[in-house]
């Protein structure tokens, strides 16, 4: 048996250059939710496990100077809850998050770790889709950004290239009449994984929709960002025909599987039901905002 | 394969131990420490039956690699009673019968206490919720739920 070295840097240069080191043979351990998992039924034999919850870059939550969140990728869903704002001001996306498994879970799990897990029923990442958030990422050739809804590339899989490491999630400042919400259907309340996910941020003026974006994960091998329901609902006051609109823009956009969960046809009626029950949610908490 | 040097604190006390790399908590609490109140029960994360606390915050610990305990402090159920004296909660679960084989309780008795100090003031919907990630084939939950609410109240009374 080879041995398994343990590595805890302090720095994202450090992480970056063992990782690119390591030549693949190397994985990143975050809330290690995942992880262990994968190590224990095999599926993950890593020659060196990086450790990242060291780096202060990648466990603080940090205002940026326009206004907005900077969110370290390996933040757990607890620490982001307990923030003194994040939840007001981004509530769809908290919820969301803290959808991810048990108070255990949420205790170690990551943001950064569902998106990279790569799953297309990941809770956290259709929210962070609507949301407009914009990925950083590291490697040996240096930082890039990336929006969010870039990164998934199928089951399982993600645009990061070899020894590049996501670092933090940055999203926007948000107008004044700004909501967004989330909703999963799952057979059960809690512990389990999305059948459809839905997310959608509103900015609203005087009751009209003035800008929009709307995330759907766990129907097609990737989260979408599903533009012609974001444009049917922009200009609107959400009316039914508008609402009906989108809903039929989330249907049309599903590739979905068949599984115990639920059948291509189930999944894709309820992509257009979530799209409406959301929206809802999202336009009252805009009219608080 | 070569083994770490880990210094932590366990239930208060400053301690130190040997693990590989890849080696869970868990197998170390057990295994090496002979702490055995924290059990295996799917070694996924999915069942709680090994939860411990790590700097307060609840977890599991098979999915916690042990060298990641190096510089923090984990409780476990060891930690719970005083001597001779049981915390309210396990007082509580003894007098309710909230618990017939055991497997499942010190998972289930880490977790109340953990939400116990975050609120003091649950409602059922709030227990229900925190308790998700406890899996417990015995007792149907209600008589845990019963009891954690019940020792709450109690606690806010003695308060």
């Amino acid at each position: 048996m080879t041995d398994i070295r343990y590595l805890a840097p302090q720095t994202l240069d450090e992480a970056v250059g063992a990782f690119a080191a390591a030549q693949g043979a190397a994985r990143i351990l975050a809330g290690g939710t995942d992880l262990l998992v994968q190590m224990r039924n095999g599926m993950a034999k890593p020659g060196t496990i990086i450790d990242i919850k060291k780096i202060a870059e990648l466990t603080t939550i940090a205002r940026t100077a326009d206004g907005g969140f900077r969110v370290g990728a390996a933040v757990s869903g607890a620490v982001l809850a307990e923030h003194e704002s994040f939840g007001t001001v981004w509530p769809g996306v908290l919820e969301a998050v803290n959808l991810i498994g048990s108070t255990q879970v949420q205790g170690r799990a990551s943001p950064g770790g569902n998106l990279c897990h790569g799953s297309p029923a990941a809770d956290s990442v259709p929210a962070m889709v609507a949301a407009g958030a914009v990925l950083t990422i590291q490697g040996p050739n240096g930082r890039r950004e990336l929006p969010v809804e870039a990164f998934p590339a199928g089951p399982g899989r993600t645009k990061l290239a070899p020894g590049e490491i996501l670092v933090s999630f940055t999203l926007p400042a948000r107008p004044k009449g700004s909501g967004d919400a989330y909703l999963r259907m799952i057979p059960r309340t809690e512990m389990d994984i999305a059948v459809v996910g839905l997310a959608v941020n509103l900015t609203m003026a005087n009751g009209v929709v003035t800008a929009a974006r709307v995330g759907l994960g766990a129907v097609a091998p990737t989260v979408l960002l599903v533009e012609a329901a974001a444009k049917a609902l922009i200009g609107s006051k959400l009316e039914d025909a508008a609402l009906e609109t989108a809903a039929a823009a989330c249907r049309a956009a599903c590739n979905p599987i068949n599984d115990k969960r639920g059948t291509i046809e189930y999944r894709t009626k309820v992509a257009g039901v979530l799209l409406k029950r959301v929206a809802a949610i999202a336009a009252e908490r805009a009219g608080r905002a | 394969m070569a083994k770490l040097h880990v210094t932590t604190t366990i239930n208060g006390e400053p301690t130190e131990f040997l693990a590989s790399p890849d080696q869970n908590m868990l197998d170390v609490l057990r295994d090496t420490l002979g702490l055995t109140g924290a059990k295996e029960g799917c070694g996924t994360g999915d069942c709680g039956a090994c939860s411990i606390t790590l700097d307060g915050r609840l977890v599991c610990s098979c999915l916690m690699l042990a060298v990641e305990a190096e510089g923090h402090s984990i409780t476990t159920i060891e930690g719970m009673a005083q001597g001779d004296h049981l915390h309210p909660l396990q007082q509580k679960f003894l007098e309710m019968a909230a618990l017939q084989c055991g497997i499942c309780t010190p998972g289930v008795l880490v977790a109340a206490k953990a939400l116990l100090e975050k609120n003091p003031d649950p409602s059922e919907t709030e227990v229900r919720f925190w308790l998700a990630g406890n899996l417990c084939r015995c007792t149907g939950y209600d008589k845990i739920v019963r009891a954690v609410l019940e020792t709450a109240a109690e606690m806010r009374g003695a308060a």
